[in-house]
């Protein structure tokens, strides 16, 4: 029996390893919706290799940061002034942009509150370096420098200021794993912006992730921003994903997958959020800023030359310049036309619009352009109240004969509009 | 170029200073995590697996080369999301029969240690897809070029790699 042992002792340690190993894999695979977390004896490997990995680790990553540091605050400053001009710039036009995005904000969260949709908003953010990786294609995880200590909790959200990163996995008491979305394991509820397709974003075997088992659709093209739903109850809704790259065939069906170009450059990764506290109710500073941004297009109002157009109520030059805020994304607008020397009914604005008109009512021609007469007699039933009809509708032939008016003008040409129709407003307050 | 041993000295075993033996696992496994950081295609290297390869092909032993292959992908897996056990299973395979073909072949020769090499990898991707697909279920896609890229980017930096260590073991 010695001899057995003595003999196949290399054989006999290597079975009993794997055998042991097995077991153990055994032991930590669980059947799907049970507790995903590891068990004691798992986690407790995992952290006196990650206690071993992640000092030195960190150390290294500060020395980095340090001597990155000290070359960019001290030695590489000859771009900085260019740099603080165009950002000021740059602060500026965000600035216009928060204004003319601020009232709609409001809108939705009044909304919102009608519908009884429960929007989450992030109350609190933990910023984190990302000091390694594990190190193989197979396991898309970051290791980061922020655990328990921290408020960290496993399955809480990690973002960039790009879009998002993933969610933790494990926490230990000064480092935490976290999942990347392009993991294969990984998954989280997506939107398309535009299609408004819902799906779940998990990663393929290239590192890449798509939204699997989507009914093919022509609408969805290259280049469709990407958020998250909310629906997995991990994210917050609207945060960025990335955008659709291209749409590949699912090989397991008739549906397809679409893949999508991470707005948050996940190869590399330096800092990170994570998302620790979120509630239903708009957070006070984001209620300031909001405010603020209101109180900021009034000013601009005031004092933007172009909202200022005389005859504009002060409402309409507030939006106005809530919309000269967002002009960087739309065409410039054509100017005002020049007040006419001789007014007559065909100038911009000598004619009342149509809503404040009544069928049958004849136009005068006043000192200051036009104005509508008093109709003889009551309004034929036909003519209806309303004005898209009365806009469409040719002039009757009764109404012609029955109100025959010296003052009417009749224009030199024959394709002259109705006299109810209104002439052309003047595109002021852009 | 002859890759089997043919003498005595090609077939004795190697010894290292004894932190060598502490820091080259450490070392392997915290810059495989911290250079991939920085260089997403460091992936393509796995460094652990170099050092289980070396181990056994020094010591020729293969209790202990299958003892530290074990260790080595255990560490590997902790750092990963992976259940502990599968680069475990995969190294430990790997340092039993990379330290029994030590016995046999001149391991000192660079075509040696390269074809050792190469042959090591894929056999770790097969045992990893196997594990994976077979025993686990979990998604794993065999890409053929991918694959061999892999095994010959490990390869050459392997050869540099032991050349390396073996400059450490000739100034004891």
């Amino acid at each position: 029996m010695e001899s057995f042992f003595t003999r196949y002792r290399n054989a006999l340690v290597l079975i009993t390893v794997l055998l042991a190993q097995v077991i153990g894999l055994a032991v930590q695979v669980r059947r799907p919706g049970t507790n995903p977390g590891d068990k004691q004896g798992v986690r407790l490997i995992r952290s006196w290799v990650i206690g071993v990995v992640a000092p030195p680790e960190r150390l290294l990553h500060w020395t980095g940061l340090s001597i990155r540091g000290v070359w960019s605050d001290y030695i590489d400053l000859v771009h900085v002034r260019r740099q603080n001009r165009r950002l000021r710039a740059q602060l500026g036009q965000v600035r216009l942009e928060e204004d003319s995005l601020a009232e709609d904000a409001r809108q939705a969260v009044r909304l919102q509150a009608l519908l009884g949709f429960q929007e989450k908003y992030i109350y609190k953010t933990v910023a984190a370096q990302v000091i390694g990786t594990s190190g193989t294609e197979q396991s898309h995880v970051l290791l980061i420098d922020k655990g328990a200590g921290s408020g960290l909790k496993p399955d809480m959200p990690v973002i960039t200021p790009d879009g998002i990163v993933g969610k933790i996995r494990d926490v230990f008491a000064h480092t935490s794993q976290v999942l990347e979305i392009s993991d294969e394991t990984s998954g989280a509820g997506v939107i398309l912006v535009n299609t408004r397709i819902e799906g779940v974003l998990t990663g393929n075997t290239w590192g890449q992730p798509q939204i699997v088992n989507v009914s093919p659709d022509d609408r969805i093209k290259a280049g469709e921003p990407v958020i998250t739903s909310g629906g997995d109850g991990i994210f917050p809704r609207g945060l960025a994903v990335g955008t659709v790259d291209r749409i590949a065939p699912n090989p397991e069906g008739t549906l397809v997958n679409v893949l999508v170009k991470p707005a948050a450059n996940l190869s590399a990764l330096e800092e990170v959020l994570v998302i620790t506290s979120t509630g239903s109710q708009m957070p006070v500073p984001m209620q300031q800023d909001l405010t603020q941004a209101v109180r900021t297009a009034d000013i601009l109002a005031s004092r933007l030359p172009s909202a200022n157009t005389p005859g504009t109520p002060p409402a309409q030059a507030s939006g106005a310049a809530s919309a000269s805020a967002s002009a960087n994304t739309l065409p410039p607008a054509p100017p005002p036309p020049p007040p006419p020397i001789h007014p007559d009914r065909y100038s911009a604005g000598g004619v009342p619009p149509a809503s404040d008109l009544t069928p049958g009512q004849q136009i005068t021609s006043t000192a200051g352009g036009t104005a509508p007469m008093q109709a003889p007699g009551p309004a034929p039933a036909s003519a209806g109240t309303s004005t898209a009809a009365s806009k469409k509708r040719a002039p009757s032939p009764h109404t012609r004969g029955t109100s025959p008016s010296p003052t009417r003008q009749t224009p030199p040409h024959s394709g002259n509009p109705p006299a109810t129709e209104p002439a052309p407003q003047p595109q002021g307050g852009r | 170029m002859p890759l089997l041993a043919s003498s005595r000295h090609e077939v004795g075993t190697q010894s290292h200073p004894w932190v060598v033996y502490v820091l080259a696992p450490v070392l392997a496994i915290g810059l495989q995590s911290f250079v991939s950081l920085h260089f997403p295609a460091f992936d393509l290297v796995d460094l652990p697996l170099l050092v289980t390869i070396y181990y056994a092909i020094t010591r020729r032993e293969p209790v202990s080369a299958t003892v530290v292959g074990a260790l080595m992908g255990i560490a590997q897996d902790a750092l990963t999301h992976h259940p502990l056990g599968i680069f475990g299973i995969c190294k430990a395979i790997i340092g039993y029969m990379a330290a029994s073909l030590g016995v046999r072949l001149d391991t000192e020769n660079h075509g040696s240690r390269l074809l050792l090499i190469f042959g090591f990898t894929l056999e770790q991707t097969a045992i990893f897809w196997l594990l994976q697909r077979k025993l686990l279920g979990q998604p794993f896609a065999w890409h053929w070029i991918h694959e061999l890229v892999r095994a010959v980017v490990d390869s050459l930096v392997g050869v540099i790699l032991f050349a390396l260590l073996d400059l450490i073991r000739k100034r004891e």
